[in-house]
């Protein structure tokens, strides 16, 4: 089993999970996160001074999936998310040594 | 004409079942006697409850301006504010700013006493109006200028200080300047014209604000290394809605101001006081709707709305004379002032939150110069002696009252409560304690 862990935009997380559940994931932990990376941030203007705005809104998916499906679930993020310009997020795979459902005590790929 | 006839009902019904008793009509004073009381008092009350209402909108303006941490703070300071002005005009002020004859620079007026009840008409003010409306419609005006320096000093004062020098600005300093102009003093002699208050009411506020704003500092990582770092206000729709109750209010506090409505003049002077008025205040906004547009590149709301209300501070000293497009074009450089003043006085690193002291203090110097172009009998000397004698007078006197409050008991927060927000470490009370901190 692995977790991913992907950022994307605020805007691409419908057309995400569609793609995502079109293709047989069956859950997803979505969060509203701050943080920078290429991107770094912006400039906006409030009263006529500028200041820089050094986080960006972005949405966290955590997806615990088994390993048979790895690849198709970062290639379908990849498609989905991709603007093409700079801030489309990031995709991160770790290991995912147990899961557990909690109504049922199934574990590992059953619990998924 | 509607007035005349509810005034007359009862005696025209007695006359129709006593006709030769003619008498009771001749005892009875006619309209040309009591109407113009009645009017007028009737005006000092609904231009009042307007002028009223203007509390409800500073504290709008304000609560939207500041950071949702320090917004039942200042709608504790708005509440406390009004209130204690309303208190301390009844002690002291109301009859300090209108002492009768006195020597025209200071006189210390005791309790504001009201007519007796059911007065009779022999007894009122007929040439005037009922000292119940005076005394209310004139206490809601000292109340606007408190309203003023809240705004500035928001986000780092503590309460008690601020309150203690709104005792002293509401019941002492803005009654003995106004008494120079509106009751009578030497300004007023001397030939210094100031309708509805560009620096009587508006310049005093933002004066005080600015010796507020000095001697407190400003807000904790406000100016660092040299750049200014804004802090956006918590709701902009809030800050909106305070912008269109102070333009609604502001009819009563310009149209009110004509101080008679018994007459088909005053009557149409006061319709004319509303549509220069509203007439200002939408060149201020459209002015800073396209200033800010060159000059930024984007519309800043915050600033559109300061210049609505810079508009409306620039007409305040004249809104009667002035022609419509007199009105336009003396609101659009209250717009101006505005828009190029709010970063020049970050340049001085006076941060004054809300844009206070543009507004009110900068744009209420342009509406009292401003007179000369539609007043024939102002002359601009007499109106830089009234600009200077008020900013000399209230900015001093602030100064030393700020500077013993911080000598007593201190006026500003701890860094730390600072930084959390005067919500819970002052009041231990959110205004939105189900949001996340932001």
């Amino acid at each position: 089993m692995k977790l991913i862990i992907a950022t994307i935009k605020p805007f691409k997380l419908e057309e995400v999970r569609e793609a995502l559940t079109g293709i047989g994931v069956r859950g997803m932990m979505v969060t509203e996160i701050k943080g920078f990376g290429s991107q770094s941030g912006h400039t906006e203007i409030y009263r006529g001074a500028e200041y820089a705005v050094n986080y960006v809104p972005k949405i966290k998916l955590e997806i615990a999936v088994a390993d048979s499906m790895v690849d198709q679930v970062v290639e379908t993020i990849n498609a989905t998310a991709r603007t093409g310009k700079i801030g489309d997020g990031k995709v991160f795979i770790l290991d995912l040594e147990q899961a557990v459902r909690v109504r049922t005590g199934e574990t590992n790929d059953d619990a998924l | 004409m509607t007035t005349k006839t509810l005034i007359n009902t009862g005696l025209a019904a007695a006359m129709v079942s006593a006709l030769p008793s003619l008498a009771l009509a001749q005892d009875a004073p006619g309209f040309d006697e009591i109407g113009p009381y009645i009017m007028t008092t009737l005006l000092f009350c609904m231009a009042g409850f307007l002028v009223f209402f203007m509390a409800a909108g500073f504290a709008m303006l304000e609560g939207g301006l500041v950071r949702s941490k320090n917004v039942t703070m200042q709608m504790t300071k708005n509440i406390g504010l009004f209130s204690i002005a309303a208190i301390m005009y009844w002690l002291v002020g109301f009859n300090t700013m209108y002492p009768g004859d006195f020597n025209g620079y200071f006189a210390i007026g005791g309790l504001t006493v009201l007519d007796p009840v059911g007065v009779a008409a022999a007894d009122a003010a007929l040439d005037y109006a009922s000292v119940g409306s005076d005394f209310f419609f004139q206490l809601v005006f000292v109340a606007a200028t408190a309203s003023i320096v809240s705004g500035a000093v928001a986000e780092r004062i503590k309460l008690w200080p601020f309150l203690i020098f709104v005792v002293v600005l509401t019941g002492i300093m803005y009654p003995i300047s106004g008494s120079w102009q509106w009751g009578g003093g030497w300004l007023s002699e001397a030939g210094f014209s100031d309708f509805a208050g560009s620096t009587v009411v508006h310049s005093v506020g933002g004066w005080a604000a600015l010796a507020g704003v000095i001697v407190l500092g400003p807000r904790l990582g406000k100016y660092k290394d040299g750049k200014v770092n804004p802090m956006p206000g918590s709701n902009l729709a809030l800050a909106t809605l305070g912008t269109f109750i102070l333009w609604l209010g502001w009819f009563g506090f310009n149209g009110g101001s004509q101080l008679a409505m018994g007459t088909v003049g005053d009557v149409s002077d006061v319709s004319r006081i509303f549509a220069n008025t509203n007439m200002a205040a939408a060149s201020g906004a459209v002015t800073a709707l396209i200033l800010t547009q060159i000059m930024f590149k984007k519309v800043d709301l915050t600033m559109v709305l300061n210049g609505a209300l810079a508009g409306l501070v620039s007409i305040t000293a004249e809104p009667l004379a002035p022609s419509l497009f007199q009105a336009l074009w003396i609101g659009a450089i209250g717009g101006v002032i505005v828009v190029l003043t709010i970063p020049m006085l970050d340049k001085f690193k006076l941060d004054d939150v809300v844009g206070a002291i543009p507004v009110h203090l900068f744009a209420g110097i342009w509406g009292t110069i401003a007179v000369v172009f539609s007043n024939g009998d102002a002359n601009i000397v007499t109106q830089i002696t009234g600009i200077v004698a008020y900013g000399v007078f209230t900015f001093v006197a602030s100064l030393v009252v700020w500077f013993i409050l911080k000598a007593v008991m201190g006026i500003r927060v701890e860094e730390e409560a600072e930084i959390n927000g005067l919500d819970t470490s002052e009041l231990g009370m959110e205004a939105y304690p189900e949001f996340a901190k932001g």
